[in-house]
């Protein structure tokens, strides 16, 4: 199984004390984190992708780019990336040329994106955000896997003969999760094409999110991919630890109250039950994200958000010790204790290659 | 006869309130109209802080994610709401701005309001009516308005006891003409990929 960081990329006020990051503190901050993540032993950093204030991370590519030189092992990822306002063509190139910059450490996650107003700065329409996604995506999925495509479609000029370069590392195309709190359409799409399906689990309630994840599970089944079981789920998760969970209450209530999204609106205690915000000590952090696996069946990959509404990045390094220290060791152990033979581990470069090698060997 | 279910949304204040008591009124002629017709009210006061938060959050909590659910599944809707500043009232609005989009779509739907005067009378056309229309519910002719006179005495047999008759009588044939409603899942029923690619 794998652990990981997903940042939204939010520049918000530290409400203790007023002060608020440069965009180039924060930007370096998030690379402090993403480096720290493989310090620790996680396994995955994902970065938001964002087109407007207070979100600083427009280009994904070229902070992952930076990430993938000065780390060695952990898969980099997105969280999400727009499908619905890129241009296909421009994902399947930077992502292919991502991969050969960081061999093979890179997977994605498609979202497509909530914000009105960045629709048609892109010259496109919030209202067809299903159909977009739906249309970039095939496109996107033919360009990765065809040399040269013909292609028509409703949303972008044509293409004549076009081969998106570079091809794909060893001709592997990046693995694909789809990100979608409510739309049953992406969880339907992910089984489609038997990709992966990420809940960010972090701002609805969990019979929400079981029904996403169920849906995901049976259509996947149905278009042939595995059982339902072998379905390959993505999960978020919300955390802040202190030794004493009384610590750890007192210390994030500021943030939690102020924070962008759920901010000045439940309390902390009724958040905490009415979704997987888990504020406490680690083993009750632990304890939570155990839940998950009764909640929606064995999964492949655990996300938290950790740098968020504030927190300094001292704290948010704070936190990351105590993941790789003391949670995820944990979490590891259990859930590989737990997963029955047949359920598989998250697809990575080396195991699609391994795989498509061992389909060419015995054909 | 099916059993059918009627949902009756309060929005008054305080308690005990003269909204909820022409929602009674009005589910209780109703009842007269179609008896065994199962009634729940939703006193929109016991979930106001849960209405903010889906507001502020975009997720409803348990307890108005179960009157949702109500209001979608009823066979018919009795709303009631206190008359402020000329319109219905801010939480009465936020309400059916968290309803899902398309759940009162051809529901029968009866329109009452209360107030200080009944020169607030007309606030049931011109707010009410126009948003249930949006909304593309079905919105009986007769509203109704209780005013303070219309509690007391003679008048109680009178004006406002035929405007309840007639604009239940309406809501009952509404109901009685359509289907008992079905709510499709979609998480049950997905819409077949083949189809979201080739539309």
């Amino acid at each position: 199984m794998q652990f990981g960081v997903f940042s939204v990329g939010d520049v918000t006020p530290d409400p203790t004390n007023g002060r608020t990051p440069t965009e180039h503190e924060r930007i370096k901050a998030m690379v402090d984190i993403a480096l720290k993540t493989e310090e620790v032993g996680l396994d995955v950093f994902a970065t938001g992708e964002h087109h407007n204030p207070p979100f600083v991370p427009s280009s994904p590519t070229t902070f992952l780019g930076y990430v993938a030189a000065r780390t060695e092992r952990i898969i980099l990822s997105t969280a999400t990336t727009l499908i619905t306002t890129n241009d296909p063509v421009k994902i399947a190139e930077d992502y292919a040329y991502l991969q050969h910059i960081a061999d093979g450490r890179v997977d994605l996650m498609m979202g497509r994106g909530n914000t009105g107003p960045v629709y048609p700065w892109f010259g496109k329409d919030i209202r067809d955000g299903i159909a977009l996604a739906v249309e970039n995506y095939a496109l996107l999925h033919k360009l990765w896997r065809e040399d040269v495509v013909d292609w028509e479609g409703k949303f972008r000029t044509p293409l004549q003969a076009f081969t998106a370069t570079p091809r794909p590392l060893d001709g592997i195309p990046p693995f694909v999760w789809h990100g979608s709190i409510r739309s049953p359409q992406i969880a339907e799409q992910a089984a489609y094409y038997g990709d992966g399906f990420f809940h960010n689990n972090i701002f609805w309630p969990v019979e929400h999110t079981k029904r996403m994840i169920e849906l995901y599970r049976r259509r996947y089944e149905h278009y042939g991919h595995g059982a339902a079981d072998q379905a390959i789920v993505g999960l978020g998760g919300q955390v802040f630890m202190r030794k004493n969970s009384q610590d750890a209450v007192r210390e994030f209530r500021p943030y939690f109250d102020n924070a962008p999204v759920y901010g000045h609106g439940p309390s902390l205690e009724d958040f905490s039950r009415e979704t997987p915000l888990t504020v406490g000590s680690p083993q009750q952090v632990i304890d939570r994200t155990l839940t998950f696996r009764d909640h929606f069946g064995d999964y492949q990959r655990q996300l938290f958000l950790l740098d968020h509404a504030g927190l300094p990045l001292k704290t948010v390094l704070e936190q990351l010790d105590m993941l790789g220290e003391e949670v995820v060791p944990v979490l590891r152990r259990e859930f590989d204790a737990k997963r029955p033979a047949h359920v598989p581990d998250a697809p990575t470069h080396e195991s699609l290659k391994a795989a498509r090698d061992a389909a060419g060997a015995s054909a | 006869m099916t059993r059918r279910t009627l949902a009756v949304v309060s929005a008054g204040l305080s308690q005990p309130s003269s909204s909820r008591l022409l929602a009674d009124q009005l589910a209780a002629a109703v009842r007269r109209e179609r008896p065994g017709v199962d009634v729940v009210t939703i006193e929109l006061r016991d979930i106001a802080h849960d209405i903010t938060n889906n507001l502020l959050t975009g997720f409803p909590p348990a307890g108005l994610r179960e009157a949702l659910d109500t209001v979608a599944r009823a066979d018919g809707l009795i709303a009631v709401t206190p008359i402020f500043n000329a319109s219905y009232s801010g939480l009465f609005k936020s309400f059916f701005d968290v309803v899902e989009e398309g759940s009162l779509a051809d529901k029968p739907v009866l329109i009452a309001a209360t107030g200080g005067t009944a020169r607030h009378s007309l606030a049931l056309e011109h707010a009410l009516r126009p948003m249930f229309s949006y909304l593309h519910a079905v919105v009986v002719p007769t509203a109704v308005f209780a005013a303070p006179e219309d509690w007391g005495g003679a008048t109680v047999q009178g004006a406002l006891a035929s405007r309840i008759t007639r604009a239940t009588g309406e809501l009952a044939r509404e109901i009685s003409r359509r289907e008992p409603v079905t709510v499709i899942d979609p998480f049950d029923e997905p819409t077949p990929f083949e189809e979201l690619l080739a539309s």
